[in-house]
């Protein structure tokens, strides 16, 4: 079908993701969207993506999509991809999103492109734009295969959007085949987050490898109580160990868009910036005036940041009045 | 237990990669290049798990002339053999060329176990290990923070969005690691001179059962029609510390009214 993208939806913490509702809005904005939803789902899920624009939702609610990964969700789309061909299908740039593009790229031979941050569809082709390496260079890519065309886009690429359409639910029956049940998501451990969510927050504080240690982000976890912030990490502190993944920012953490974000002991490697960069004031700490985050930033100290950041947060207490 | 990497080599990390207009491919020819950090956390996992229950290691690799000196350090850390992938026909390949070609390579192997970075340092797509898995016809267990194998069972810890995942499968399988599962070791000086008497196969494409219609630039799904620079974003103020840094912050966020 000529203009019809179709919106893999992806649940997480019992909701319809962000960048379900985000890759809807470009969706409906750029053809007829549709949606496919697999899994066990929140009672509102069909109502949220009808709401956001999908036109039609096809949906099986079966719990072998959520008990074993990839393979019966990638049976079931490409099953419905042969069989309707829709112009495009958006996945998001996430654990499965990546995973099931990789499954249906081989298997229908077809390619993909990744790490998309827009695109536009003209007569049945398509034109990507993907910022490369981290961010400094922009590219255009198209796919030549014949069919359905994969993109894999990132997060935080378009606003969602309410585009309320009537709710057209089309049921499809469940992947079954034994030899699907191959990765068993035995147990599933929430690591627990202290503070706002790094996602909605409106100012984000993040530390990098000129923090020194775990026991120095409690500095940062105090400016962020102060300013009722969120915070984050580049994935140095990460790989050390001192800050959990999930609250890593950048090219495979998260991508954040903040009033105002700080970073705080960060070079600006290309792969942090691309997770941060389109935040709307960016405020840098760092002892080295060379640092490429300064290229990015605002307003920019150069100083150590032990010394600034107390006092910055004694400043911000003392205007507060506490 | 015989484990397979697919690791790549990659312009060191000191150096700029720019891109070079006419080819519209990274300008990777004549910089000093290095086995991928990622992918020598690949080798390493292998290692770590054939050292506890049997077995070799293999890398594979598909590159230019240039790759030599990533496979001669990914032997030197303790991997038995080499398969490198070399042919100008190869070249351009996107990801879907890469993962076929892989995966022949691989099917010539004994394997019970493919490790994969998730992602090159240089290229970041992250979908090749799946489509590798695809064409192997293994369980591909993406994202793995930690491998477990007991018998022929494999369970990883994924990580999530929110946490982690304790994930089960069975050999064969495809394993991707994510950043930071290990810390690579360093090549010792015995590793270092027994890796010069290690073998390396050079493979082609057409020895591989391809037809370079079907890889490289020619078969690529992916096309690149334009690379360009995106306008920079501005570069504000900056100031030095001289004892009223923090002050000067706070004066910031009081300007443009967050406080
Ligand atoms: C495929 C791939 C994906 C990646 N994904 C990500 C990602 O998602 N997120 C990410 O962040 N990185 C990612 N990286 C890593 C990235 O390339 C950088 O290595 C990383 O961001 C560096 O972290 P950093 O800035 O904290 O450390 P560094 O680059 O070491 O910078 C530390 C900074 O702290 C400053 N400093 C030190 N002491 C002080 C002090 N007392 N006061 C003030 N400043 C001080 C130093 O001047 C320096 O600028 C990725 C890399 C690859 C290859
Ligand atoms: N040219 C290559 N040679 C060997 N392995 C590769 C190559 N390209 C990709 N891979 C494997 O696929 C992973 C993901 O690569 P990418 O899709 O480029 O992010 C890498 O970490 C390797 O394990």
């Amino acid at each position: 079908m000529a203009d019809t993208i179709w919106v893999y939806a992806e649940i997480s913490e019992d909701k319809i993701t962000t960048t379900t509702l985000e890759m809807l809005a470009k969706a409906s904005e750029a053809g007829k969207a549709e949606a496919i939803l697999l899994g066990p789902a929140p009672a509102d899920a069909a109502q949220t993506l009808a709401k956001h624009g999908a036109s039609k939702i096809y949906h099986c609610e079966d719990a072998i999509y959520t008990d074993y990964l990839t393979l019966p969700a990638a049976e079931t789309v490409a099953g419905l991809i042969q069989k309707q061909s829709p112009a495009v299908m958006l996945f998001a740039s996430s654990y499965s999103g990546r995973d099931l593009v990789a499954n249906l790229s081989a298997r229908l031979d077809c390619g993909a492109i990744t790490d998309v941050g827009d695109f536009q569809l003209k007569d049945g082709s398509v034109e990507a734009t993907i910022p490369a390496l981290g961010a400094s260079y922009q590219n255009t890519s198209t796919l030549v295969s014949e069919g359905t065309k994969l993109l894999v886009v990132r997060p935080k690429s378009f606003e969602p959007k309410l585009n309320e359409q009537p709710l057209s639910v089309e049921e499809i029956p469940a992947a079954s085949d034994e030899t699907l049940r191959k990765v068993h998501m035995k147990e599933r451990v929430v690591v627990k987050r202290e503070g706002p969510s790094l996602e909605g927050a409106k100012i984000v504080i993040s530390g990098g490898r000129g923090l020194k240690g775990e026991e120095q982000f409690a500095i940062l976890k105090d400016l962020a109580e102060v300013l009722g912030g969120a915070v984050g990490a580049s994935r140095a502190a990460v790989d050390a160990g001192w800050v959990p993944y999930a609250m890593q920012i950048g090219q495979t953490g998260k991508t954040v868009k903040p009033d105002v974000y700080f970073a705080i002991g960060i070079s600006g490697a290309v792969q942090h910036l691309s997770g941060m960069k389109t935040s709307k004031y960016i405020v840098t700490i760092n002892k080295d005036p060379e640092a490429p985050i300064f290229q990015y930033s605002d307003f920019g100290i150069v100083g150590d940041l032990f010394k600034v950041v107390p006092q910055l947060i004694e400043e911000l207490k003392k205007r507060k009045g506490v | 237990m015989n484990v397979v990497v697919c690791g790549k080599v990659i312009p060191a990390s000191t150096v700029t990669i720019e891109i070079d207009p006419n080819t519209k491919r990274m300008a990777r020819k004549g910089v000093p290049h290095e086995l991928d950090p990622a992918a020598a956390s690949a080798v390493e996992e292998g290692l770590r798990l054939t050292e506890k229950h049997g077995g070799t290691v293999t890398l594979i690799t598909m590159g230019t002339s240039d790759a030599t000196i990533g496979i001669r350090n990914a032997l030197a850390m303790g991997a038995a053999s080499a398969v490198h992938i070399l042919d100008d026909a190869v070249a351009g390949s996107d990801t879907l060329g890469t993962a076929k070609l892989l995966a022949a390579a691989i099917k010539k192997q004994e394997f019970d176990l493919v490790i994969c970075a998730t992602e090159s340092s240089d290229s970041y797509s992250g979908i090749v290990p799946g489509q590798i898995a695809y064409f192997l016809g293994v369980p591909p267990v993406t994202f793995a923070k930690e491998i477990t194998v007991d018998g022929n069972q494999i369970t990883i810890k994924r990580q999530s969005e929110t946490g982690y995942d304790v994930v089960e499968s069975t050999l064969p399988a495809l394993v991707a690691c994510s950043s930071g599962i290990n810390e690579p070791r360093y090549p010792q000086l015995k590793g270092i001179m027994a890796a010069k008497k290690k073998e390396i196969k050079v493979y082609k494409a057409v020895d591989l059962g391809l037809s370079p219609d079907e890889v490289g630039e020619k078969g690529a799904r992916e096309k690149v029609l334009s690379i360009g620079r995106p306008a920079k974003r501005q570069a504000g103020k900056a100031v030095t510390d001289e004892g009223e840094g923090g002050k000067q912050i706070a004066d910031f966020l009081a300007e443009i009214k967050v406080i």
